[in-house]
């Protein structure tokens, strides 16, 4: 009775996993078999889960038309230079909050965390108006400076400096050396797994960013991939194949991330939502 | 010396490294969250425009927004979508997470497939959603049959975005109550197993209390994230038909940057973020409330 009532829960199982595994892969199965097709196959009345005319037509003409590459090479700055500084500050801030002593300590803690009740987007407004003060509209440090102030990421590093045992401080500082030191050659690559795994995350996010460059951006030129992928219909009108060649093309950078790295983002993103992988 | 005097020798000297290392942090922190948070409850005690501010107006915004059937109409519709989407995510995330858990041979790419989504930049799913949902070439009205124009569709268009929005974030959640399900210590199933247990008893007795912790966080995160939605919408369907899909952020960033009423949208932005603290607190409750009950 009982191993038979355990074979049903496997049979149910492998069911389950396969029709969620079929889909979840489906859409980008679909839009892969759309990207590979000449336009008029997409409209035909006919049709057919497979191109009938295998072309690379569509990407080709996606990367010639518009503006595609240009919001690849944005994308990839901004994300880059959201990683490095917001890296750069959060660990420097994680480390004072965790090994000095100062006055005002927690409560300055305690209002960075706080900052978590509080939604990015109910800041839209003035965050535009300083920028636009600023002369920051549609220009990088515009799109870059509102990203690298992540309190998220500060906790982590906080967490995890704070399970360091304090001989290592100690030793380095008797030493002589000062704070930056200490923190560059002695908690830096104790810390490689988590700055490594906070990095890439902060990577994928600021890639995906579409809010803030949205409100940010006007000009087609400095447009970053979640936000020009919306221009597409301006771009190429409605023309699906090369709509789908142009997701999966915006698609590419993070999703070879995530299986490169598989690893280290799920570790990431889990650090960043309180729980330990 | 009292001991005291040790602890602020110490701080004396370490003050000067920490606000160097703070510095940066603190400048950012200013300047891009703790000034505007400030500004947007200054502004929506005014009247102002995009880029200047006009006149102190006290409440008069907030008393505006009480009046308005539009913004209740968005919060009406930010509401539906969270219920389209919280109940769904959770489950599903929770499922998904006991089935890579379970077939261990595939778990690689099984939970490739369903994190995939995620990563991805949000114009990617709403290009593809658009694609399938097509009314007359689209594949879901080809399997279907018809020619509904489900985003046209002032019934069906927050349900279809709410679809996309599952199959886009669901990964998130699989992997939260995945982290929970390795942290259940093995040899608890095992000596459950010897007493005979199996299949669903093993679940509600071992896998879902040690999991409640990581299904309140879900709960709590997924409900923010719900509320704030605003991408989806406004790239698939602009708010519409009729203004069936248009949501508080949706309506806060028209009244701001079309209707350049700042003041207004900041009154609106107060009373959205007024709106997510009480219901993560709400919840908060009820979770507790729950918990006490063993459920």
């Amino acid at each position: 009775m009982n191993s038979r009532s355990n074979v049903g829960w496997t049979v149910i199982g492998v069911i389950a996993a396969v029709v969620l595994a079929a889909l979840w892969a489906a859409p980008l199965l679909w839009a892969l078999s759309t990207a590979l097709r000449p336009e008029l196959e997409t409209v035909s009345s006919d049709f057919h889960w497979l191109p009938q005319t295998w072309t690379l037509d569509a990407f080709a003409r996606t990367l010639a038309a518009g503006n595609l590459v240009r919001w690849l090479f944005n994308s990839f700055l901004v994300a880059l230079l959201v990683t490095v500084i917001t890296m750069a500050i959060s660990l420097m801030a994680a480390y004072a909050f965790s090994q000095l002593r100062f006055r005002g300590r927690s409560l300055l803690f305690g209002i960075a965390m706080l900052s978590f009740l509080l939604p990015f987007e109910a800041l839209l407004v003035p965050l535009f108006r300083t920028m636009h003060q600023l002369g920051l509209i549609n220009s990088y440090a515009g799109i870059v400076l509102p990203q690298v102030v992540a309190p998220v990421v500060i906790y982590v590093f906080k967490q995890f400096f704070d399970e360091i045992p304090a001989d290592f401080r100690e030793a380095a500082t008797m030493d002589g050396a000062g704070p930056l030191r200490v923190l560059w050659s002695v908690y830096l690559p104790i810390s490689g797994n988590i700055v490594w795994a906070m990095a890439i995350v902060t990577f994928i996010a600021a890639w995906n960013n579409f809010l803030w460059p949205f409100i940010i951006v006007t000009s087609n030129d400095m447009m970053t991939i979640p936000l020009g992928l919306t221009q597409t219909y301006d771009a190429f009108g409605v023309r699906y194949a090369q709509l789908m060649a142009a997701a999966l093309l915006g698609a590419m950078p993070v999703a070879l991330a995530y299986v490169a790295f598989q690893r280290r983002v799920t570790q990431g993103f889990l650090a960043a939502s309180g729980l330990k992988g | 010396m009292r001991p005291n005097d040790l602890v602020l020798g110490s701080a004396r000297r370490e003050g000067l490294p920490a606000t160097v290392l703070l510095a940066p942090f603190v400048f950012a922190f200013l300047l891009f969250f703790l000034v505007p948070a400030g500004i947007t409850f200054w502004m929506s005690l005014t009247e102002s425009s995009l880029t200047r501010t006009n006149a102190f107006v006290g409440l008069a915004n907030y008393h505006t927004l009480l009046n308005d059937p539009s913004f209740w109409d968005s919060v009406l519709n930010t509401f539906y979508f969270a219920l389209l989407t919280v109940v769904p995510l959770t489950v599903l995330g929770l499922v998904m997470a006991l089935l890579v858990n379970r077939f261990a041979r595939v778990q690689g790419w099984l939970q490739g497939v369903f994190f995939l989504p995620f990563v991805l930049p949000i114009s990617v799913m709403t290009l593809i959603a658009d694609w399938m949902l097509q009314p007359s070439s689209g594949v879901i009205n080809h399997i279907l049959g018809g020619q509904r124009p489900w985003l046209a569709d002032p019934y069906w268009a927050l349900p279809a975005v709410a679809i996309g929005t599952v199959w886009w974030t669901v990964g998130f959640n699989m992997l939260l109550f995945l982290a929970g399900l390795r942290n259940i210590p093995a040899d608890l199933y095992e000596a459950a197993a010897l007493d005979g247990a199996r299949g669903f008893t093993l679940f509600r007795n071992i896998t879902w209390p040690a999991l409640r912790p990581v299904a309140t966080t879900a709960l709590i995160l997924q409900i923010i994230a719900s509320l704030k939605v605003f991408g989806q919408t406004y790239i698939l369907t602009s708010g519409g038909p009729f203004n069936t899909t248009r949501v508080t952020l949706h309506y806060m960033y028209e009244t701001a940057f079309t209707q350049s009423d700042a003041g207004y949208a900041a009154a609106i932005a107060m009373a959205f973020v007024t709106i997510v603290i009480l219901l993560s607190v709400l919840q908060a409750g009820i979770v507790r409330w729950l918990a006490r009950r063993d459920v």
